[in-house]
């Protein structure tokens, strides 16, 4: 047990620090902390800083050398993440590329697979979106009912995604779709790689209670995409799914802890202006928050160790999932009673139209964290079953 | 960075468990609970003797073996998860860390051979009547009388101080008010003038006295009205190390609840098939979890004696308090009536996951303190 860097570490940490510090500058340096990895605050800026990123291999640092990585270790992807949210640096762009796509292609894809998307990822030629979810798959994503038939070369893909993150930006689309409907609900599923700009696909933004719209509708009318563009084998997609819904609940959000707390000392700041830190309820409710957000990195590292140690997570990432966004959605609400009725004032002028400052932001897109990427009652599902070993309810 | 037990630390926790399970089940909770002394000689000479408990993180030069805080909160954990019946709390943890942190070299070498050895069972007698875990509680007075010092008042809620034969004292200075002279003080447990009443406990299992001194005589330990320091860090370490006893019984209830919910069948299925009941098991088991991420955490800055204890002691007292009294109440509920009943577990769980909420201070007022203490 030992908190501190290794020497290796330290040096590694030493080369990140100078990176940032010579890049992040001018423009970039000025929308730190604004937006997240799904939406559009800034967007034009964050993309040119990924694709700086892209450049010195920060940007898919954990895949191979051969494939244009750097081999980082966990560790080093936890420093640089740290170091990364330190700098107060942009908001990532491509999260489901880099974060979700790029770890499911390199466990399941073909050699040709890897050599055709991963450098694409990494140049942020090609941005990615997740089409899991459809209007009758949401937690049971295996009732998913957009059809893939092969029709010589190509798949035909019909059918409706939902709730699609950036799909309007996104070059392409991991798809969860259905290639035998015939057989029993998890084993005919196949994991299809979609072009995005066709005919076939049309996308409808939906607006957010946010009032943005970085989610969408997704149609698939005969699209179609070449047949080696599946991941993992024809009819066994269900794996390679569960592979991605790992990443997404585990180690694409090990090292967002520092960027909570970045808010949470927001709040305080916010907090002593308002003079509510003479408050007896409001400095428990701060404590509170602050012990939260330190408990989120303690359990982070002890997960992290034990990645280190087995490879895997398993199902105790969900404990990291609920931990996080149940913090996060009482971090908002407290941050609303800290201002007071301060915060029901938007920033712009009646009429204008409706945006949300950052407290606001993260009062109201915290309730989006608690349902996406397994809602929280399935991750309790998940915990009771497959981590205590519980009976599992009725089917 | 690694956050993660050595090999050598899984052996002894594993080592730790076996002796526990064979010397503290059930049975002898409860014998011991219903006594006034509530500990066991003999397990406790064993303890000392084969197991070397007593004398794990005390200095090699004193007669210890020189260990840190991360093991003492292993062997701290087990003994929680079985309710140990011993006054290793107030004397490993309150009282020998009182005199690492107060006393003089000469008056270490002087007190802690015989606490490591087991001869010595000790207490910290430092809160009082007004139920105060702060400078302001304490008003005993110690006055000078020639070379030594004259001890009176009443010292309250002090562990196992009617078994100690060394009792530790928090005086201060006639005149004196808040952090300024505060001292500590040896006395004998049979130091005359000093009435010791065992007190009647909620928590059975952990046992509490009511020290009367009116005209004892003490010695000094460490230099007489400069103690603040070396008290309050002692209470910071005392609350790490009590962080890592709720652990253990945390993850016991826990343990329980989910061995029950398999097996217990209503309705014609077993009741953990149940989201009311299964969503509730989850629950406590990411409170467990993070409560030993932050018991294991602070047990490591402990062992560092780095700047950042005093805040993650308060952290780790605040939330393993919560965790182990929420795991504790769910416990019963999850087992129905026989929850209730005097003949299961549950109910010595419950409460002394109660007697640790409050001792050294409950959650609320470790928040406040954290909230001072990070600057808010
Ligand atoms: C901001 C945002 C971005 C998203 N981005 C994407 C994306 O990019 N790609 C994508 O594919 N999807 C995306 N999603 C969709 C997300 O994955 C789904 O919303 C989620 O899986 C829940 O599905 P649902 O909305 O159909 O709700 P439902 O599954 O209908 O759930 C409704 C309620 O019922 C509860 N419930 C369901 N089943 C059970 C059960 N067995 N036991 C107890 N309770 C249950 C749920 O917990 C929830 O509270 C996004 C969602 C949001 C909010």
């Amino acid at each position: 047990m030992d908190f501190r860097d290794s020497g290796d570490e330290a040096a590694f940490r030493d080369e990140v620090r100078a990176w940032l510090a010579e890049h992040l500058t001018a423009e970039f340096a000025g929308i730190g902390g604004r937006g997240g990895p799904a939406d559009e605050d800034a967007w034009d800026v964050r993309l040119e800083w990924e694709r700086l990123l892209g450049k010195d291999r920060w940007l898919g640092m954990a895949w191979p050398e051969e494939y244009g990585g750097r081999n980082a270790s966990i560790v080093e992807q936890v420093i640089f993440n740290e170091e990364y949210a330190k700098a107060n640096a942009p908001a990532r762009v491509s999260f489901f590329g880099e974060g979700l796509f790029a770890p499911t292609l390199i466990a399941y894809g073909t050699e040709e697979q890897k050599r055709r998307f991963l450098p694409k990822i990494q140049s942020v030629d090609e941005l990615w979106c997740q089409g899991s979810s459809e209007p009758n798959a949401g937690s049971d994503l295996s009732n998913v009912q957009t059809r893939g038939v092969l029709d010589g070369d190509q798949w035909v893909v019909n059918g409706q995604k939902v709730w699609t993150t950036l799909a309007h930006r996104a070059h392409w689309c991991f798809a969860v779709v259905r290639t035998d409907p015939d057989a029993a609900a998890h084993r005919g599923i196949s994991y299809l790689l979609v072009p995005m700009d066709q005919p076939g696909v049309t996308v409808r933004p939906l607006r957010q209670m946010t009032g943005t719209a970085e989610f969408n509708e997704v149609f698939f009318d005969d699209a179609r995409t070449e047949r080696e563009n599946v991941l993992g084998d024809v009819n066994d997609g269900w794996k390679v799914a569960m592979a991605t819904l790992g990443f997404e609940r585990g180690t694409a959000f090990l090292s967002q802890q520092l960027g909570f707390q970045r808010e949470l000392t927001d709040v305080i700041e916010v907090a002593r202006r308002h003079g509510a830190t003479d408050d007896g309820v409001t400095r428990q409710r701060l404590a509170d928050a602050w012990i939260g957000v330190q408990i989120m990195k303690y359990n982070g590292l002890r997960m992290l160790s034990r990645l280190v140690r087995h490879g895997v997570i398993g199902p105790e990432a969900s404990i990291g999932k609920l931990y996080w966004s149940t913090w996060h959605r009482r971090l908002g609400e407290l941050a609303m009673d800290v201002l007071g009725p301060d915060s029901q004032i938007l920033e712009g002028a009646a009429g204008d139209p409706y945006a949300l400052d950052e407290l606001q932001r993260i009062f109201m897109f915290s309730r989006s964290e608690t349902i996406y990427a397994g809602a929280s009652e399935i991750q309790k599902n998940i915990l009771g079953e497959r981590v205590l070993g519980l009976p599992r309810e009725p089917r | 960075m690694d956050f993660a037990f050595s090999e050598e630390q899984e052996e002894l926790r594993q080592t730790v468990r076996r002796f526990l399970e064979d010397k503290s089940p059930s049975s002898e909770v409860r014998r011991l609970m219903e006594t006034t002394e509530g500990y066991d000689e003999g397990v406790w000479k064993q303890m000392a003797q084969e197991l070397g408990l007593q004398s794990l993180h005390l200095p090699e030069a004193h007669g210890g073996q020189g260990f840190t805080f991360v093991e003492l909160g292993i062997v701290l954990e087990e003994m929680g998860r079985v309710l140990l019946c011993a006054p290793y709390f107030s004397t490993v943890v309150l009282a020998a860390d009182a005199i690492m942190n107060a006393g003089t070299d000469e008056e270490q070498a002087a007190l802690l051979p015989g606490i490591a050895s087991g001869e010595t069972i000790a207490a910290l007698a430092f809160t009082e009547p007004n139920g105060r875990w702060d400078a302001a509680g304490i008003t005993m007075e110690a006055t000078k009388q020639g070379d030594n010092y004259v001890l009176d008042g009443t010292k309250m809620f002090v562990i196992d101080g009617h078994t100690a034969n060394l009792i530790v004292v928090v005086a201060r200075t006639p005149g004196t008010t808040g952090e300024d002279g505060i001292s500590f003080f040896t006395v004998e447990g049979d130091a005359r003038g000093l009435t010791r009443t065992p007190l009647a406990t909620m928590d059975q299992t952990r046992k509490q006295a009511k020290l009367e001194f009116s005209g004892v005589e003490a010695k000094p330990l460490g230099a007489p009205g400069e103690g603040w320091a070396a008290l309050s860090k002692t209470l910071d370490q005392a609350a790490v190390g009590l962080s890592n006893e709720m652990v253990g019984g945390a993850q016991r209830v826990l343990d329980m609840s989910v061995e029950y919910a398999k097996v217990r069948v209503q309705f014609g299925r077993p009741i953990g098939s149940f989201q009311a009941i299964k969503h509730k098991c989850a629950d406590m088991l990411l409170e467990v979890e993070s409560a030993k991420s932050a018991a294991y955490y602070a047990a490591w800055a402990a062992a560092e004696d780095n700047d950042e204890l005093p805040v993650v002691a308060s952290l780790a007292k605040a939330y393993c308090s919560d965790a182990y009294f929420h795991a504790a109440a769910e416990n019963i509920q999850i087992h129905g009536g026989i929850g209730f009943t005097w003949e299961h577990d549950a109910h010595l769980y419950f409460k002394r996951a109660k007697s640790s909420e409050i001792l050294l201070g409950d959650a609320t007022y470790h928040r406040e303190l954290l909230a001072q203490r990070i600057g808010i």
